[in-house]
């Protein structure tokens, strides 16, 4: 064991949290709209609204995130017409393909635990909201919303660590977050145990505030641990 | 259009078809490796001895936590260090090179492993206690008991968690492409470079994916059915 090495190279490490929390942060908040989205339109009853969010989920579901990282990053500026499209800027840059790439992964794996949510507040509940006089949307804002996120939050915390993980990737396509900086150690002093106890105890501290955070959140929300 | 998709040394047709084959064998054997780890390792979640249950305990928690792409890295770049650390151990001092084959396959099993622990500890629990029980009473042991009365109630339970871990096996192998391993993920990737057709062939690549997912599911809901025969009549009523 190097210590001295690690000593140093857990300070160059560090500078990686700030990019891979943001990236975890954005991609999950826009992944939460896209989720709902996605899992209306997979209990809509509508077919034409049903079957193409089926279709995405399984989709992205079925193949690496890796792949699709690539698919949006190298595959989509290959054409022309996205080269000059008011979207170059965007898709040019690895950052906001990594971003696109994780919203839409997490969008789908979040819509699957939206929808069990949804679909697990009793229809006594709607209608006894409906008898009362509430509207549809009132009654999904203030009956339905409520318990879904109750019902959803422990999946989604398991869902929020995948994403802190699932982010690494975006090291590949040149991103230095945490990964990528210690990728890049590696290499140059070829000591992989001592960098990756390094990188690996930095991921599990992040991990376990997420876990302390769901977990709070879960007792605010009286939700009793199923043990 | 097509054309790039050729069988022979004109396209990549035959190249991109025995990348999804590489794709099966590593995602195979990681699978079978990690199953054999979970096997382990659950063993060790229910056995009485807190050691055993706390290294399991850590195994579970740092695969569970950590990137994949770290634990291919470690592997990648201290794989072949550490077999010669142990080779020298027995005494071998030779220079040994583990192969991207069976560094992707170590990394993705160990991986793959600390899913299939908890799939098949919670199998285990979920045999009734009478079962061990009265097989004890019958003055079974060993393989009569394990193999005959506890195995294939566990592997029914487990099967559908199994179907799911071979599902994030499979898409876990797509990052064993960084280490040169020749597989779907890395031959679209050669692909693309060399034709300038990024777009078609990941979505080629896309294709294959779903393909496998598609008859893997297939084969898992086949053998979920073979494994529940006796429980389908009770289950449907």
């Amino acid at each position: 064991m190097r210590f001295e090495l690690m000593y140093e190279s857990f300070f160059k490490i560090v500078e990686g949290i700030p990019l891979t929390l943001q990236v975890v942060l954005i991609s999950t908040i826009l992944g939460i709209f896209l989720a709902v989205a996605v899992a209306l339109m997979r209990i809509s009853g509508n077919r034409l609204m049903s079957l193409p969010a089926y279709y995405f989920v399984y989709l992205i579901r079925g193949t690496p995130l890796l792949l699709q990282l690539y698919f949006v990053y190298y595959g989509l500026s290959q054409f022309e017409a996205i080269r000059e499209s008011i979207l170059w800027p965007i898709l040019k840059e690895p950052y906001w393909c990594g971003i696109i790439t994780l919203t839409i992964s997490t969008g789908a794996y979040s819509s699957e635990i939206i929808r069990g949510g949804i679909l697990s507040v009793s229809k006594n509940y709607i209608e006894a909201s409906g008898a009362l006089g509430l509207s549809q949307t009132k009654t999904f804002m203030l009956i339905t919303l409520p318990i879904t996120v109750r019902q959803a939050l422990p999946a989604y915390g398991n869902e929020l660590i995948l994403m802190v993980k699932a982010s690494s990737l975006i090291s590949i396509v040149t991103l230095m977050e945490i990964t990528g900086i210690a990728r890049t150690i590696i290499s140059k002093t070829y000591a992989p145990v001592e960098i990756f106890l390094v990188a690996g105890s930095i991921y599990l501290v992040i991990n376990f505030i997420i876990v302390m955070f769901v977990n709070i959140a879960e007792r605010r929300l009286g939700i009793e641990k199923a043990t | 259009m097509f054309d790039v998709f050729a069988l022979g040394p004109t396209g990549w047709g035959d190249e991109m078809l025995m990348g999804a084959v590489m794709t099966v064998l590593v995602s195979s054997s990681s699978l079978l490796l990690g199953i054999t780890l979970g096997i382990v390792f659950a063993a060790c979640k229910l056995s009485n001895f807190f050691i055993l249950r706390a290294i399991a305990e850590v195994y579970t928690t740092i695969i569970r936590g950590i990137p994949e792409l770290l634990v291919i890295y470690l592997l990648f770049f201290g794989g072949s260090s550490a077999v010669m650390y142990l080779a020298k151990i027995f005494g071998y001092m030779g220079y040994i090179e583990l192969n991207a084959f069976t560094i992707g396959t170590i990394a993705v099993g160990a991986i793959s492993g600390a899913y299939s622990t908890e799939v098949i500890r919670g199998a285990v629990n979920s045999v009734p206690k009478g079962q061990f029980e009265v097989g004890k009473t019958l003055g079974l042991s060993g393989y009569s008991l394990y193999g005959k009365i506890i195995f294939p109630q566990v592997a029914r339970i487990a099967l559908p968690g199994i179907g799911n871990v071979w599902q994030i096996t499979l898409k876990d192998t797509a990052l064993i492409s960084v280490t040169g391993l020749v597989e779907i993920m890395r031959q679209s990737r050669i692909a693309a470079g060399s034709t300038h057709e990024p777009f078609i062939f990941y979505t080629a690549a896309i294709i294959l994916y779903l393909l496998i997912t598609r008859l893997s599911n297939i084969f898992f809901d086949s053998a979920e059915k073979k494994y529940s025969k006796g429980y389908v009549s009770k289950e449907a009523s």
